[in-house]
């Protein structure tokens, strides 16, 4: 009895096989074969977190690339070659990503879409820096996560926030005294604070109030707001994470204060809180790569494909990750590789070629590169209006 | 102009430190420990008015006395299983180390029952307040509200302390517990009574506070706690009139220095205020010195 039901677990263990291997070829379009060991194909490998803490943004940034890779293949690849794709699980663990990369690298891998979160992608740039392997990561913002030269990003890191937020402000004329209330006991709000400070300087903005608050006295802001209203800031500038917007935003308006508010990556999900009276956040901006209530024919597109392949509105890591295979695609096409050349080859032909691209993403438009491996782009802004998320 | 924007404000916040006071000293001076749990009820009444006003759809003040008569039970109950059996214990130390288990235990009760998330407390108060010299000053209604609250709570607690037969007993309970029982004052019942009025407070400062600041998660009570024991222990612990005025002096203190000195070392300066103030006057402001019978 118990030879029969191994027998037929094997028996229908196989037969899955065979069939995926059958999907597998079905997609390539006859052009090659999928997954074969890739002299005709590109061999493109993904880490992140799918399972554990942080399992929606691995996921996330799985079904991104995987969406992309089928449009580019059905387009007809890259350079005219297939691309073949592996993801691998680092459960946001360091040394599990770096098992996921050997993992990776025995099965061919040529170039890296990752890692999503930013203490393994640390670990992993050391490794791809001494592979001399092309690495993109769609997510991670710590300045470390790409301090080789191998290394690019999609997302802003998280300083250079600030520095866009006030280009932003400054080009497009929003205010020029400007109030800022952070949180001196975040790196994260601190150092866009700094950024910020330092770009206003440069572009002629006024920073006439600069107030701090901690994780430990995070309710009262009517010191912070009395100083900006006193201090005659048109905009207030928040780098902080939305439990607190929200706070100083219903502050504002009992004292009697309505600037312009403008904040950063860490006010989106502000409308989503529990309770929240979404009137007061009417005319808020903030800087965020990607909304998918985003109206523009891109974003919907992208939005519709992704909920009918996956049940589920992408969250912004998914469309960083999608946009990822776009610019690795430019800067294939542009540095001319193809999948017979080696790993360090194909690294040091698409490290120029990223310096010399231009790319029209989700998260962005005319992308550039610089060596660094930042991307410098127009940051998208948001606007609330009526309760919902615009473009402005 | 901003100054008094700045004192209003700090008055309102040292009204919500007072009323938190309130329950740390009375149950100081009458039960002799320091219930640091005492944070933690005023979030469990947070959490209850909000309960009653956003799913219940009960109105503010039923909602209030809701919170109210749930903090009282839960004060005594707390009481009655935590500290009681430990009162005659060897150490006082066992009764401390207890009311900072129930502490932990009731925020993680509520992370289990209402999750991590902030939440938005609706604004119990409606009227919009003040706009005085040609709209310049703001005074928003939750703020009126708040320091006529503690106001009144005072006036009336000192009253019932001062004249009703029961806060009588308080007193001598207070001042001699051996003595009390033996003038057949019911010690027991006396101090579930202070634990009862000083969750009852507790309630409607978690009401207040919550107002103010429209965000409650598990956490919410801890810190307000914490500054509310120094603003009893700053106005001397076991006194009324003490955390009232421990309570004003600190949130005033609180948000001048936030204002005038900076603001992120607001909280630093509150701590270095009560470590001056405890070694000039040990104390506290309008703390009694007890002579040590021997």
């Amino acid at each position: 009895m118990k030879m029969m039901k191994k027998a037929a677990s094997v028996a229908l263990a196989s037969a899955l096989v065979v069939s995926l291997a059958a999907c597998g070829s079905n997609g390539g379009d006859g052009n090659s074969n999928s997954g074969s060991t890739g002299s005709d194909t590109f061999m493109i490998g993904g880490i992140g977190p799918t399972t554990g803490d942080n399992a929606i943004y691995g996921t996330a940034v799985k079904n991104g690339i995987q969406l992309a890779v089928d449009e580019i293949n059905e387009a007809g690849g890259i350079n005219g070659y297939q691309i073949s794709y592996k993801f691998e699980d680092d459960q946001s663990d360091s040394e599990k990503s770096v098992n996921a990369y050997n993992t990776l690298k025995d099965w061919g891998m040529q170039m890296l879409v990752g890692t999503v979160t930013s203490t393994p992608c640390v670990a992993v740039v050391e490794e791809t820096h001494v592979d001399n392997m092309f690495q993109f990561t769609p997510s991670a913002t710590s300045v470390e996560s790409v301090q080789y030269d191998n290394a690019f990003r999609m997302c802003f890191s998280d300083p250079s926030q600030g520095t866009v937020s006030a280009d932003y402000i400054a080009d497009n004329g929003l205010a020029t005294k400007i109030g800022v209330i952070y949180d001196s006991s975040s790196t994260y709000s601190t150092g866009i604070y700094q950024n910020f400070a330092a770009e206003a300087d440069v572009k002629g903005l006024e920073i006439v109030s600069a107030e701090a608050f901690t994780s430990d006295s995070n309710s009262d802001f009517n010191v912070q707001l009395q100083k900006a209203k006193d201090a005659g800031a048109e905009l207030v500038f928040l780098p902080i994470y939305y439990q607190e917007a929200s706070l100083i935003l219903a502050q504002a308006d009992r004292m009697g204060y309505a600037p312009k508010w403008f904040g950063v990556d860490g006010m989106d999900g502000i409308l989503n809180l529990d309770g929240f009276d979404a009137s007061l956040a009417e005319g808020v901006m903030f800087l965020t790569p990607f909304t998918p209530t985003a109206d523009d024919e891109a974003t919907q597109t992208f939005v519709a494909n992704y909920e009918a392949e996956f049940g589920d509105t992408p969250i912004q890591f998914a469309a960083d990750a999608y946009d990822c295979l776009y610019v690795i695609k430019a800067a294939a096409e542009k540095a001319g590789i193809t999948p017979d050349m080696s790993v360090s080859d194909i690294c040091d032909a698409m490290k120029t070629a990223m310096t010399e691209i231009t790319v029209d993403g989700l998260t962005g438009k005319q992308i550039t590169w610089g060596e660094d491996g930042e991307p410098s782009k127009e940051p998208t802004v948001v606007v609330i209006h009526d309760g919902a998320y615009t473009v402005m | 102009m901003s100054f008094i924007s700045y004192l209003i404000n700090g008055l309102s916040l040292g009204s919500v430190y007072a009323i938190i006071a309130l329950g740390y000293t009375m149950v100081y001076g009458i039960a002799k420990m320091l219930n640091f749990a005492h944070g933690d009820v005023i979030m469990i009444g947070a959490y209850t008015a909000l309960i009653s006003m956003t799913q219940l759809g009960v109105p503010v003040l039923p909602a209030i006395l809701i919170a109210v008569v749930v903090c009282t039970v839960l004060g005594v109950v707390i009481e009655r299983i935590a500290y009681k059996p430990l009162r005659n214990a060897s150490s006082s130390l066992a009764v401390l180390i207890t009311a900072i288990g129930v502490s932990y235990l009731l925020q993680n009760i509520a992370l289990l029952v209402f999750g991590a998330n902030t939440q938005t407390f609706p604004s119990v108060v409606k009227w919009s307040g003040l706009s005085l010299a040609g709209g310049q000053l703001k005074i928003s209604g939750v703020t009126i509200v708040t320091i006529a609250a503690c106001i009144v709570i005072m006036i009336v607690l000192t009253l019932f302390v001062q004249k009703s037969k029961p806060g009588q007993a308080m007193r001598a309970v207070s001042e001699d517990r051996g003595a009390a029982q033996l003038m057949g004052i019911n010690v027991n019942g006396t101090i579930a009574l202070t634990f009862a009025i000083g969750s009852a407070l507790a309630a409607v400062a978690g009401v207040l506070l919550c107002s103010a600041y429209p965000s409650l998660d598990p956490y919410t009570g801890a810190m307000p706690g914490i500054k509310a024991f120094v603003a009893a222990v700053f106005g001397g612990i076991g006194s009324i009139s003490g955390a009232f005025v421990g309570g004003i002096l600190l949130g005033v203190i609180e948000i001048l220095g936030r204002a005038y000195i900076s603001s992120q070392m607001a909280d630093a300066l509150v701590f270095a205020v009560l470590i001056i103030v405890l070694l000039v006057k040990p104390t506290g402001i309008l703390g009694k010195k007890i002579q040590e019978k021997v």
